[in-house]
């Protein structure tokens, strides 16, 4: 994919005309042998234009409920953006060789932000002050690479887990259940990326954590009975833990993210 | 041919689990609040050149269910046989990654089989002749199309459960096929932006894919010997 359409501004991705002409560029980069790109594309494109949609909540706005989780998915993502951001600007943090990495994760954080707070509108809330040292437990985290990719990862999971956890909520909006998916993989992927990168799996085994002050990231994600199901006997209980990762109630993702939250 | 002799006794077996789990069938149906399935097992199907019995997914979540029941079980042989018999060259780091993988799919596929009890469908079987094993750019470039496909499957499928507990089960397998998706697409093109590429995440919103099952199950065709009927699942 060439960089022309990276910077487009989240709004003009709902102009048809634009839409179009990436379906089209997408289709046309897809003779990779790569399976439904085009019909992909396609897809995508009426439930991002529904989201956008300023008629679909013409009267009255957005529901509370689906409001507050949008609110809350948007608290996260500010979180992420500001850390990214920040540790991209820190000269000598992150090594030539990771920076793509990052740059990628910053940009999907960054248009997450846009997104939510186009659906959102007057009732986004407003970004709060963060301070990543979490009162000084992190002290190093913009100076030590190993800090940060220890708190990345921390985030990345709370961050899959925190919407698996809204999911529900969301059932009774299929557009805005499935922009919350989304962002859901999106989310997982780097998670993977991040841990892989800290010579971690790519997958969360069990609820322990090698950053104690994490702690709290991983905690009940070692659940092996699913619906009803006893899933430890299938292969072994670690990768019935692997297999599924669990979700985090809104107020555990809260206090998690409120040890960075200044204000 | 032996490989599907293996898988034929295995479907026998599953027969025999599925009848013997009346207590984990009953428990699931209470449990997900849904109606009662019909067996879903076509007797009459002249899908393919072997003769082998279609797939009838079903309607309502229990078709949602067998939907995902089936891309599991193409996932799982997949790397059933990747890792059977290892690429060339394969690191030891590489095989532990598609060892875990095969493992999680196995379980995905054990545990949707058992949660649909006797609603589940039969197992499929899989035809692999595109993809060389030896080859590691094989294996792995397949690996990185049954990820993405189960990621944007899982993305789109989420709004057609009406079960709020199986949609979080569903968000529970989606993220993990997200990691697996980008481990593979990292080990294809190491520390690039591969792992959440911009031909699966979408730039200027940072969203992945959502797949209709219909576009998931034409991608997936090639691979599976028997017809899939999923012309009962729900459209919203």
């Amino acid at each position: 994919m060439s960089n022309d359409s990276n910077n487009v501004p989240v709004l003009d991705a709902v102009d048809p005309e634009l839409l179009h002409r990436t379906v089209d560029r997408r289709a046309a980069v897809g003779g990779l042998g790569n399976l439904a790109v085009t019909a992909m594309a396609a897809a995508s494109v009426p439930l991002a234009l529904g989201l956008f949609s300023k008629r679909a909540w013409a009267q009255g706005g957005l529901p509370t409920g689906i409001r507050d989780v949008l609110n809350f998915a948007l608290t996260l993502e500010y979180l992420e953006a500001a850390f990214y951001q920040q540790g991209l600007a820190a000269s000598g943090l992150i090594p030539t060789a990771s920076r793509p990495v990052f740059q990628q994760i910053s940009q999907h954080e960054n248009a997450h932000v846009a997104l939510l707070q186009s659906v959102l509108g007057a009732s986004a809330v407003t970004t709060p002050t963060f301070d990543f040292t979490a009162g000084g437990t992190f002290s190093d985290v913009f100076t030590n690479y190993t800090t940060f990719l220890a708190l990345a990862q921390g985030f990345e999971d709370t961050g899959v887990r925190a919407y698996k956890g809204q999911a529900g909520a969301l059932i009774s909006d299929n557009n805005v259940l499935t922009v919350a998916l989304q962002i859901h993989s999106v989310e997982a992927r780097h998670a993977a990326q991040v841990r892989r990168m800290r010579m971690q799996k790519g997958w969360v085994t069990g609820s322990s954590t090698d950053v104690t002050a994490l702690a709290a990231v991983y905690a009940n994600d070692n659940v092996t009975m699913q619906a009803g199901v006893e899933t430890s006997g299938f292969v072994n209980a670690n990768a019935a833990s692997e297999a599924f990762d669990e979700p985090l109630s809104k107020q555990a993702v809260l206090d998690i993210a409120g040890l960075f939250i200044v204000s | 041919m032996d490989h599907h002799g293996v898988e034929s006794l295995s479907h026998e077996l599953s027969l025999l689990e599925q009848i013997s789990s009346a207590t984990n069938r009953r428990r699931f149906l209470q449990w997900a609040g849904v109606t009662m399935g019909v067996a879903l097992i076509s007797g009459c199907s002249d899908d393919g050149p072997t003769g082998l019995a279609g797939a009838t997914l079903g309607g309502g979540d229990v078709g949602v269910l067998n939907y995902a029941y089936a891309l599991e079980q193409l996932e799982a042989a997949f790397y059933t046989r990747a890792v059977a018999t290892p690429y060339a060259g394969i690191s030891g780091a590489e095989l532990a990654i598609l060892t875990d993988i095969r493992d999680h799919e196995i379980v995905h596929r054990e545990f949707l089989k058992a949660a649909l009890g006797t609603s589940a469908i039969g197992t499929l079987q899989f035809e692999f002749s595109s993809v060389t094993f030896s080859s590691r750019s094989s294996v792995l470039g397949t690996a990185k199309v049954f990820e993405d496909l189960g990621v944007g499957a899982y993305n789109g499928a989420g709004k057609l459960l009406t079960d709020a507990n199986l949609l979080l089960v569903a968000g529970k397998i989606v993220s993990v096929e997200a990691r697996h998706a980008s481990a593979i697409r990292d080990l294809l093109n190491p520390m690039s932006t591969d792992f959440a590429g911009n031909d699966v995440v979408t730039v200027s919103s940072g969203l992945d894919r959502a797949l209709s099952p219909t576009d998931v199950l034409t991608a997936a065709d090639p691979f599976v010997i028997n017809g899939i009927d999923a012309t009962s699942l729900p459209t919203s």
